[in-house]
Order: C-alpha cells, then structure tokens, then sequence
C-alpha cells in the first residue's frame, strides 16, 4: 500500500515538474520576494507583503489546479483505477502528489531569496514560519476543494468552474464583506465575540487574522484588534485557531475521498 | 470464469444495466454488441469496478467484487480512447505502471516490438497520433500477461496494418486459453475475433450464445445481417 502511494506522489511531482509551470509558480514567488527585499530592505515588511499576495494568489491557484487536474486526467485516472489498487491509496496518492510540488515551489521560491539577501533574523523567524506554514495549508485545502468540485461536476465542467469560482470569490472577498455589513448593521451591540467565531469558519480570514496577530498590525485596528488580540493572543485562542485550521485540512480532502470511493468512473 | 448475477446499475433516470445474469467462461472469446448507449461500455467499466453497480453481484475467477481490488491483477483493460498524461514520455508511463503494481510486464519488450513502438517510446505522449496511442493503450492493457483481456472499441483509431497486427495478437492470446471480452460496432471483426456475441440493448441482454447459432437461427449469412434482424424486433 505504501509503496503504491510512493509511486504515484513521485509520479505525480515527475509530471508536474516536467510541465514547468510548477517551477514558473515558484518564480513568482521568488521574485517577489526578491523585489520586496530590493525595495524594503528586508525584515517584518517583506514578509507582510508576501502574505498579502498568497492570501491572494495561493487559494485560487490551487483551487483552480486542483480542478483542472480531476478534468484533464479522466483517462489517466481510469488506467490508475483498473490497475490492482485501492482507491483510497490512489486518492491520496494524486492529492498529496498534487499538492505538495506546489507547496514546494512556493515555499522555496519565497524563502530563497533569503539566501543572498540574508535578512533572516531572529524577528522575522517565526513570522516567515508563519506566512511559509499558513501558504502550505492554504494549498493543500484549496487543492481538496478543487479536486472535491472536478469530482462533484465531473460531466460539467462549467459548473465546476462556476462553483469553484464562486467559493473563491465567496471566502476571499464576500465572506469579509457579510462581516462588514453585519458590523456596520450591528456596530452599537457587542460583536466581537461573534467575530471571531465567524472568521475562524473561513480559513482564508483565519489566515489573514494569524498573520496579523504576528505581525502586530492588530494595534491599527483598534478596539476590535484588542479584542482579537485578546483571544488569538491567548494559548486558547492558538490552540482554537490550530484546531480550525487542521479541520479544514480535514474537510476537503475527507469529502474528496468519500465522492473519489463511490465514484463511477 | 465470470459470473455475473443480477446486475442493475441507472446513471439517474436513464436504466443502464437491467438486471443482467450472465457467466463468461474461461478461455471464451465473446464480443459484446449493441447500439450506442446499450450499456456496453458500463458494463465492462462495472466488471472493472470503475463504475459501482446499484445491486446484484460479479464474481471473476472465484473473487467476488466488493470493494476487492487485487482482482484487477487478472484483467488487462484496453479503453475505447487512451488519453494519458500529455508531459509524460512512453517508456516512463509504461515503467510508472510497472512500478505500480510491483510486477514485471514480461509481454512489453515484446508488445512494443510487434506494434513498431519502439520509435515512440522516447516521446512525449502529447505527439503521439492517434493510432500510436491506441497501441500504447494495448500494450498497457497486455503486457502484464493477464488471463483476462477487456477491449473497448480496440480497433477504432488503428490503420489497417496495426489493426492486422492487433487482431493476430488478441487470436493468439485467445488461443493460449485467455478470457477475450470486445465492444465492438465492426461486425465483420468480431466474426473473426470471438465465437460467441453478447448483444445489449437498452440493458437488457437479448441475445447470448454462439454467432453460429445466432446466424443459423436468423437465416443470416453475416452477423451484421443477424443483429440489425434482433434490432428490429420489438422490445418486449
């Protein structure tokens, strides 16, 4: 069983690093992270910037990776699912296979730059762990959210890249948006509590408040990044928002199994 | 041999298979006609455990099917079209799948040799014609030496000499005692690949015994003749 999973993730990592984009994906990052320290010069600012731009870039590549992969390898997956193996094994095989080559160019492509530039110091250690980890886990959800939607709309595509598009759009920018108008709606009751129960529902938001609580942007935002501050700060507030976020690592590629066992192919 | 008992399967309201019962026994050469959309392909898919039938049961050489995968070691499977993985080379898909099943492909060398092959292999498959595919698809689905041969459509994409050259292998894999199941829409093909014809329509099996039979009972000299005379029949 192992050995079946091995096969396929470095059949997979083969595959996609013969298809190059991998590697154009890892340049992005990497001249990003470049430039950020030419024109920064290095420490806490660079490091804000690159998450700003993963939050961004991360999710809907992956997702849309993901997608295009369940689309563009029926026939390959139907040669896989007539060979002797389980379908447990090959899903997590491809999902793995999938994910972890684009979780690689990323995390290489911004930390590499550290090597001529320097400018890792012990500040900015824990936030490039941070904004590296969160990328990570942000591929492999969106990877599971794409491969659960190619799986779910396998004979529709154009609803599978409708929905996917719309959970994009949903968790990047509409979700954030609700937040806004019940906080302006609301604004004389006490929401914070409520908050941030919602925003840990979202990984992306959850992301976003991890990484400014790291980086202490949440004195900018007042009252509510006090109160933020008050539970993400905590050891509950980490271990709370850890627990979420392994959740939604869970999720996705838990429903992608699920559909990819019953699935007729 | 295969058996197979009360096979129902419905992609929605469409009735796929309709409770089939069948057994194939080993050695047979059987090829499996029927109009598009009969349900040929799914029932081959559903022999491969690709598509979960909604009930009823298929045992293959004494294993039944139940969520069992090592069954598969058995069957070699040709699909109707093979698209694999553009960026991939030939020789690295056909060692991947090697690797996959921790096995040796002992009929490789020599099915690379006899559909010419050899000049492909070093390329991507993206390049490959259409036809060089189908071979590529045909020697995946033989070079393990599986008792078992599943062809969907094998000849369909194949210049006449490859598909001389496939129908002389499938004689002689048949004739070494292998299990033969082909969908097919070339009638005059079948008559020289199979003895014996499983004719689907809308599910149901409504003819499945020897084509000699078949034609003797239809007056027909062809099969072709015979099968379009069991099309027009109403559907009881």
């Amino acid at each position: 069983m192992m050995r079946v999973y091995w096969q396929i993730l470095r059949n997979e990592f083969k595959t996609l690093l013969r298809a190059k984009w991998v590697l154009g994906y890892g340049l992005i990052f990497l001249l990003l992270t470049d430039t950020l320290f030419r024109f920064a010069g290095g420490g806490t600012e660079v490091w804000v910037s690159v998450s700003n731009i993963m939050l961004l870039l991360i999710p809907i590549i992956s997702l849309i990776y993901g997608l295009l992969y369940i689309y563009q390898s029926r026939d390959y997956l139907e040669l896989l699912l007539t060979q002797p193996v389980n379908r447990s094994t090959l899903f997590w095989g491809l999902y793995t296979g999938i994910s972890a080559p684009l979780t690689v160019a990323f995390i290489v492509g911004s930390a590499l730059p550290l090597v001529w530039h320097g400018g890792l110091t012990e500040g900015t250690a824990s936030q490039l762990f941070l904004v590296l980890t969160l990328g990570s886990v942000l591929t492999f959800i969106f990877v599971g959210l794409g491969f659960v939607m190619g799986l779910w709309f396998y004979d529709d595509k154009i609803k599978g890249f409708g929905f996917s598009i719309i959970i994009w759009l949903f968790m990047a920018i509409i979700y954030d948006g609700l937040i806004m108008v019940v906080i302006f709606l609301f604004g004389d009751y006490p929401l914070e509590t409520g908050i941030i129960a919602v925003t840990m529902l979202n990984p992306l938001d959850l992301a976003r408040i991890l990484i400014l609580m790291e980086f202490d942007i949440s004195s900018l935002m007042g009252y509510t990044g006090a109160v933020f501050n008050q539970f993400f700060g905590t050891s509950l507030g980490t271990i709370a928002s850890l627990a979420m976020l392994s959740l939604w690592l869970v999720i996705p590629s838990w429903m992608g199994l699920r559909v990819f066992k019953k699935k007729d192919f | 041999m295969i058996q197979i008992n009360q096979l129902t399967k419905t992609f929605g309201q469409l009735k796929v298979l309709n409770d089939l019962t069948l057994e194939i026994p080993d050695g047979q050469a059987t090829g499996i006609v029927g109009p598009n959309g009969a349900g040929k392909t799914t029932f081959i898919k559903t022999l491969l455990g690709l598509v979960k039938p909604d009930s009823g049961d298929i045992t293959i050489s004494g294993i039944h099917l139940n969520g069992n995968y090592d069954y598969r070691r058995n069957i070699g499977y040709m699909p109707q079209q093979a698209r694999y993985p553009e960026q991939m080379i030939v020789s690295d898909l056909l060692d991947f799948i090697e690797d996959l099943r921790g096995e040796e492909a002992i009929y490789k060398q020599n099915l690379i040799n006899e559909f010419n092959l050899q000049p492909e292999l070093h390329k991507q498959l993206r390049v490959l014609s259409g036809g060089n595919k189908q071979k590529v698809g045909a020697t995946l689905g033989m070079m393990f030496n599986p008792r078992i041969l599943f062809f969907d459509e094998p000849t369909a994409g194949l210049d006449p000499r490859s598909s001389f050259i496939f129908k002389e292998r499938i004689q002689k894999e048949n004739n070494a005692g292998k299990t033969v199941l082909i969908t097919s829409h070339i009638m005059s093909e079948l008559e020289q690949l199979v003895d014996h014809v499983i004719f689907i329509l809308e599910g149901d099996i409504k003819y499945y015994g020897r084509i000699d039979k078949l034609l003797k009972e239809n007056r027909q000299e062809r099969l072709e003749g015979a099968i379009a005379k069991l099309m027009e029949e109403p559907i009881q």
